[in-house]
């Protein structure tokens, strides 16, 4: 797995899942900064859904931990509402799944307020929960949400893959001066790995290498990382590198990492959890046929969920969801390689 | 002529402004004839700069939607004029004179309903859209009942803080059947959030009577929520503005969140395409508030009445509010429009020096 290479030298490190240092990023802005409170459905009395805020009701009382009705179109305008006076709210959403319920207040009032404000009013505050799929939740608790939040000029998005990319990319988020979504993975929350001890941010907009390699660039974001690197393993079995590009950030968006690797290996895959129809990889697609046009040696492929909603029978889910085989396919499809592997 | 005490008053917790006239001391409802004239002043400012507004958008110099306040200024003034400078103001898109009530001045106001630079929100907002936090004025929000968990958002904040402000959140009518009320309502209450929701209840969403959308009266709407409601006549800016000054300092004081239902009534249309009479309501209906519940026509002749305005007075008053509309509009028509080089300006508050913000390949320089 790539580091991140902003900490440079040997910083302290413990393994902790991904659900821990999304606590410790927490932990670490509200320890620096009173403005910053957290605010969701069983955040504080429960310790969160996930349990992503376990201690922080103890810890920072209940004035800052914050247990809310079951009203997201309210309390998430009450955050906005209460990030226009200047406080730096932490909105939790049991999942990204229910705050369509909210998307009024994420549109209309948090993605447009500084700019209709001509610059008067800035909305610092994060919306976080898990999206995507988690493992026969059906129809409506499987949905990948990226696509609603990045469409809209005023919001950032960042998709950490890893724990280390979840304290910092969630500690940049809650500084930012922006709306920021943060958007986990339910299947994330339990994934180990190396964190640093001492305070870490990673700044917006920078994408990841997580593998690197020569022959095809698979770009994805957030839980599909992991996917990725199944699939390149299972490639380098047949003696093709691929490389995994974690753009981490899908607003502020890093073009500058995309074409880099366009320009190394000339074939690219994009791979995302949410349906084809205008999805992120749409974006991707336009963007390297705009910039990059001559760089390529074989059309974008995309892989995405199914077009349809997600079912509950488990073979019907494991057909509707990206998966390894799927993306190894795609590789071997830019590649020209005739056949598939089974 | 217009009498003082037409409009349905029901369940008011403010002593009635009838006849407690004090022409010896130069007082009415213990108002001073400075204030009297200075509430009747600001009304006339309203009126005439809507009417201002009115002749702009039928020339061209105002576009989009542009909904008039006219007739229910009794409320912006009565609402507004009783708070503290540092409280805070939200509303909906009817709201060029709560604006100017709160401190806004009219040049700002005008300028962006004009969309000029010199406009309040740089011309960027609109007539929808008016904002100045120097003065606590949040806006200006047009998604009907999108400014109420806003509302109690700020409320929130002031109470994070312990600060003593208190937040007037106004709504029209029609906003609370939306579920952002019911849900903020409740969210105050379970907070006891410091914050006033004003129903301007001029009867109509739009073009439907709220009687025809609610089987329920206005008045019980807070009571699942646990919030006093109290009902005001909206048309009596004497009795609003006690009634809110002393509300907001109950507020102050930690009385938990209020819902008012004040009664108003709207003598324009819904919007500028709207006619003030026709399908949902009748000439006879319109014309009959207008003879009996203009708010400035009931204060004026209750001046009148005690003595406390000469007509040399009222003329010279109102020839300075349309002094102050015509300066508006001038100052509008002769503020630059937006310079194009700024489309991309404040779309974001922090420009991240990685990757890139817009992805349409013009705004670039911007991230």
């Amino acid at each position: 797995m790539g580091g991140s290479s902003w900490m440079g030298g040997a910083a302290p490190m413990a393994e902790i899942t991904y659900r821990e240092a999304l606590n410790a990023a927490m932990c670490q802005e509200m320890d620096r900064d009173d403005s910053v409170f957290l605010l969701g459905e069983e955040v504080a009395e429960y310790d969160g859904a996930y349990k992503v805020s376990r201690g922080m009701l103890a810890r920072y009382g209940d004035r800052r931990v914050v247990d809310s009705p079951i009203s997201e179109l309210g309390f998430a305008g009450l955050c906005v509402g209460a990030a226009m006076s200047g406080l730096r709210p932490i909105c939790e959403f049991m999942t990204f799944n229910f705050s369509f319920l909210a998307l009024d207040q994420v549109i209309n009032s948090a993605a447009k307020m500084l700019y209709m404000t001509n610059g008067q009013v800035p909305i610092p505050m994060v919306f976080r929960g898990p999206t995507g799929a988690a493992l026969q939740l059906s129809a409506q608790h499987s949905q990948a949400c990226e696509t609603y939040y990045v469409h809209a000029p005023g919001v950032k998005l960042v998709t950490p893959a890893t724990p280390a990319d979840a304290k910092g990319l969630l500690a940049a988020a809650i500084r930012d001066d922006d709306p920021v979504a943060v958007m986990e993975g339910e299947l994330l929350y339990n994934v180990r790995g190396e964190v640093p001890d001492e305070e870490y941010v990673i700044p917006l907009g920078v994408a990841d290498l997580k593998r690197a390699g020569d022959d095809v660039s698979i770009i994805t974001h957030g839980k599909m990382v992991h996917v990725a690197l199944q699939a390149a393993r299972a490639l380098a079995r047949e003696e093709i590198e691929a490389e995994v590009l974690d753009l981490r950030s899908l607003r502020p968006l890093d073009v500058d990492a995309i074409l880099a690797s366009v320009a190394k290996t000339n074939r690219v895959v994009y791979l995302e959890e949410g349906w084809p129809f205008a999805g992120v990889g749409a974006q991707i697609v336009s963007l390297i046929q705009d910039e990059a046009f001559d760089d390529l040696d074989a059309p974008v492929l995309r892989v995405t969920q199914a077009d349809v909603p997600m079912p509950y029978a488990k073979n019907l889910e494991q057909l509707a969801k990206p998966g390894v085989k799927a993306v190894v396919e795609a590789c071997r499809k830019v590649l020209y390689m005739p056949g598939t592997i089974t | 002529m217009a009498q003082a005490t037409q409009a349905p008053v029901k369940n008011g917790e403010a002593p009635a402004a009838g006849d407690d006239r004090d022409p010896a001391a130069n007082r009415l409802h213990g108002f001073s004839r400075e204030e009297l004239h200075g509430l009747l002043a600001d009304m006339l400012l309203y009126r005439r700069f809507e009417e201002k507004a009115e002749e702009a958008y039928a020339i061209g110099r105002i576009g989009g939607f542009c909904h008039l306040h006219i007739g229910q200024e009794g409320l912006a003034a009565g609402a507004i004029k009783p708070l503290r400078a540092d409280d805070l103001v939200i509303t909906a898109y009817r709201e060029h004179t709560q604006a100017i009530a709160k401190g806004i001045p009219p040049r700002a106001v005008m300028a962006e309903l004009y969309g000029r630079v010199g406009g309040c929100s740089g011309g960027r907002g609109g007539s929808m859209h008016l904002f100045d936090t120097t003065v606590g004025f949040y806006g200006g929000h047009g998604i009907v009942g999108g400014q109420i968990p806003l509302g109690a958002g700020l409320a929130w904040a002031i109470r994070y803080r312990g600060g003593d402000q208190v937040c007037v959140c106004f709504m029209g009518d029609a906003a609370v059947n939306q579920g952002a009320f019911l849900e903020s309502l409740n969210m105050s209450a379970v907070w006891q959030l410091p914050v006033i929701y004003v129903v301007e209840n001029n009867g109509y969403g739009m073009g439907t009577a709220f009687s025809r959308v609610s089987v329920t009266e206005m008045e019980v709407r807070s009571g699942a929520y646990g919030i006093p409601a109290h009902t005001v006549n909206g048309q009596d800016v004497l009795e609003t503005y006690r009634f809110f000054e002393g509300l907001a300092e109950r507020v102050r004081g930690g009385a938990g969140p209020q819902f008012v239902n004040a009664i108003t009534y709207r003598f324009r249309g819904h919007s500028m395409s709207d006619p003030v009479s026709g399908t949902y309501r009748s000439k006879e209906e319109v014309e009959a508030h207008l003879q009996g519940e203009d708010p400035i026509t009931i204060l004026r002749d209750r001046l009148m009445d005690a003595g406390l305005l000469a007509q040399e007075e009222l003329e010279t008053i109102d020839a300075a509010a349309r002094a102050a509309s015509e300066d508006a509009a001038d100052f509008a028509d002769a503020s630059p429009q937006p310079d194009p080089s700024t489309l991309y300006d404040h779309v974001y508050a922090e420009i991240n020096p990685h990757g890139r913000l817009f992805l349409d390949g013009r705004g670039g320089s911007h991230g």
